[in-house]
């Protein structure tokens, strides 16, 4: 919370302000001390506050007109297409919206990559973060099973069998999520209850989020600790939030682009077609966005591993800043850190790519190499960078390169202390 | 103090938690458990299954509890065929014999041991069945013989009505 006390100006404000301190905290998150130096990449958790709402909000809609039973779920969506007013526009801003809000949370997590935002004091924002994602990942998996289409049918049946891995309970457990002896009627009807469950479990873990956030406050590109307020910060408003609403403009133009110009290209045509027990689709594949787990489950060549290799994969994530060992956050300062990063960024893309592959050959191939680098990543190349790398000398303060400033500390610190 | 005394107080606090967590558990299984199948899914277990009408070399797909069942009719050279593996080639070991009591007939589930998607009928390295999801082959007696799937296709419980019709389940 700020550091000064804030007293409401009118008699009524102060008088509820005492009961419930609620102008306190829309004080504190206009006056809220933010690094003047954050660029358009720390723009991404304001759009992804937008696409959580967004998502409520259609969801809401598409609830009072889809019907979640196998036998009428797959025409009540086409229902909502046809004949719903404006259910086209509502179904198909939900479904790209998906992909949208995977496409800012992919950018938010490999920004705070680069800058170590996951480094101390932040290792709580941080595993905050990976729970949310993977809720998201629930969510967007179980939201793709209720038009009951083949991709529906299958991808649930695949994805719920990853259970059936687990030694001695997998059958067990399967048999349990399906409520039956296949992905039927009661699949699809507790998978709807979740799908709307989910969004608020995510928004009360985003409350958290922002919480933890606001009590060190924002990494920034240089990734250095600064003093909350000094002339190295602005307040929030009006500084970050017309920032964060000018790129929130550009991000719903691409937005836009999707669902009015292409809203089917991140679909596949096998999910118009109504779900079947007994035909599998040709090429089952995940959502774009699942990709590269996919790949890596495909790798193993054993069904237990495979499944173990693809959830470590994401967990992995949870230990990262005690896997990073180095005590310069921001890769501006770790040139060969730098390197490794970008190669990381395109094993990702590779593994999302050999994802949509079929699992022979060469894909497979390439897959398995992508998969061993992906975990040496985190596993060796990160732990060991912290005591080998050579780190460019990290300034004193934001102000300090742009204003100048000796890299000598007594003569910068005297300088400081003129300026201030 | 003497705190390595037992008092009277401290079992009433290990009582109070043990009642508590049987009241919870008795709590919370209900709600667990009325996610398993119900009554109404558990009484579909059995289906009658005419196949007069299959030719030699010829499969049909029939659906019981919600899953594809294959029923093929073997011919000769596909019989002698699964019953010529040597069983030390096999991932999952288990006699064709086994499998089909009767040779002429194979009756098991279509259901990829892998993650649960249908098999292609006459594909695949081994002329049997095939998992276009991630590439398992299985033979003419639904053996696994290459791939990701751990187990032979499973073999459902079955019974010959009369020479025309079985029972499954």
């Amino acid at each position: 919370m700020s550091d000064h006390e804030y007293t409401p100006k009118s008699k009524f404000g102060k008088w509820f302000n005492d009961r419930l301190p609620l102008l306190t905290l829309a004080n504190h998150l206009t006056d809220y001390p933010t690094p003047k130096n954050l660029n358009y990449w720390w723009t991404f958790g304001g759009i992804l506050t937008f696409c959580l709402i967004t998502q409520i909000v259609t969801g809401l809609v598409l609830a009072m007109h889809y019907i979640a039973h196998a036998d009428m779920a797959f025409d009540s969506v086409e229902h909502i297409m046809r004949d719903v007013n404006y259910g086209w526009l509502i179904r198909y801003i939900h479904a790209n919206g998906a992909s949208m809000f995977f496409l800012a949370v992919y950018i938010h997590i490999f920004r705070s990559l680069f800058y170590g935002s996951y480094k101390a004091p932040r290792e709580i924002i941080w595993i905050i973060g990976i729970i949310i994602y993977l809720l998201m990942m629930a969510a967007a998996f179980l939201g793709y099973v209720l038009p009951w289409g083949q991709m529906s049918f299958w991808g649930a049946t695949v994805i719920t069998n990853l259970f059936s891995a687990i030694p001695l309970v997998g059958e067990g457990i399967v048999t349990w999520l399906w409520g039956g002896y296949s992905v039927d009627n009661p699949t699809l009807t507790r998978f709807f209850t979740l799908h709307y469950l989910i969004p608020f479990l995510i928004l009360g873990l985003v409350v958290l989020h922002i919480w933890a956030l606001h009590v060190p406050g924002n990494n920034n590109p240089v990734g250095i600790d600064i003093k909350k307020p000094s002339k190295d910060t602005v307040p929030f408003h009006p500084y970050i939030v017309i920032k964060d609403g000018f790129a929130l403009l550009m991000f719903m133009i691409v937005f836009a682009f999707f669902v009015f110009y292409t809203p089917n290209i991140l679909g596949h045509a096998d999910n118009y077609i109504e779900a079947n027990p007994l035909v599998t689709p040709a090429h089952i594949v995940p959502e774009w966005y699942l990709l590269p787990f996919y790949a890596i489950l495909r790798s193993v060549p054993d069904k237990l591993l495979g499944v173990v290799a693809m959830l470590s994969a994401i967990l992995i994530l949870a230990a990262l800043p005690w896997l990073d060992t180095s005590k310069i956050r921001s890769a501006v300062f770790r040139p060969l850190y730098r390197q490794f990063y970008w190669i990381l960024v395109a094993d990702v893309l590779i593994l999302g790519y050999v994802g949509a592959m079929p699992a022979e050959g060469l894909y497979l191939l390439v897959a398995r190499v992508a998969t061993a680098y992906y975990f040496l990543h985190f596993l060796v190349v990160l732990p060991l960078l912290g005591w080998k790398e050579k780190t460019l000398p990290i300034p004193l303060s934001i102000t300090e390169p742009i204003l100048g400033g000796s890299p000598n500390l007594a003569t910068a610190k005297s300088k400081e202390s003129l300026k201030n | 103090m003497s705190e390595k005394k037992t008092k009277r107080r401290d079992f009433l606090f290990t009582a109070t938690y043990a009642v508590g967590a049987v009241g919870v558990g008795a709590t919370i299984w209900p709600m667990i458990d009325q996610m398993n199948p119900d009554a109404s899914v558990k009484a579909l277990a059995s289906t009658e299954v005419d196949v007069s009408a299959v030719d030699p070399g010829k499969t049909i797909t029939v659906l019981w509890r919600g899953k594809p069942v294959f029923i093929r009719r073997r011919t000769q050279d596909e019989i002698a065929e699964a019953r010529s593996v040597n069983l030390e080639d096999l991932k999952h070991p288990e006699k064709d014999e086994d499998r089909a009591t009767n040779p002429e007939w194979l009756v098991m589930l279509g259901v990829c041991t892998h993650l649960g998607c249908v098999p292609l009928d006459q594909k695949g390295e081994y002329n049997g069945w095939f998992c276009p999801c991630h590439g398992s082959h299985y033979d003419i007696s639904g053996r696994i013989r290459k791939g990701p799937a751990p187990t032979n296709m499973e073999i459902p419980k079955y019974e010959f009505v009369n020479a025309n019709t079985i029972k499954i389940g």
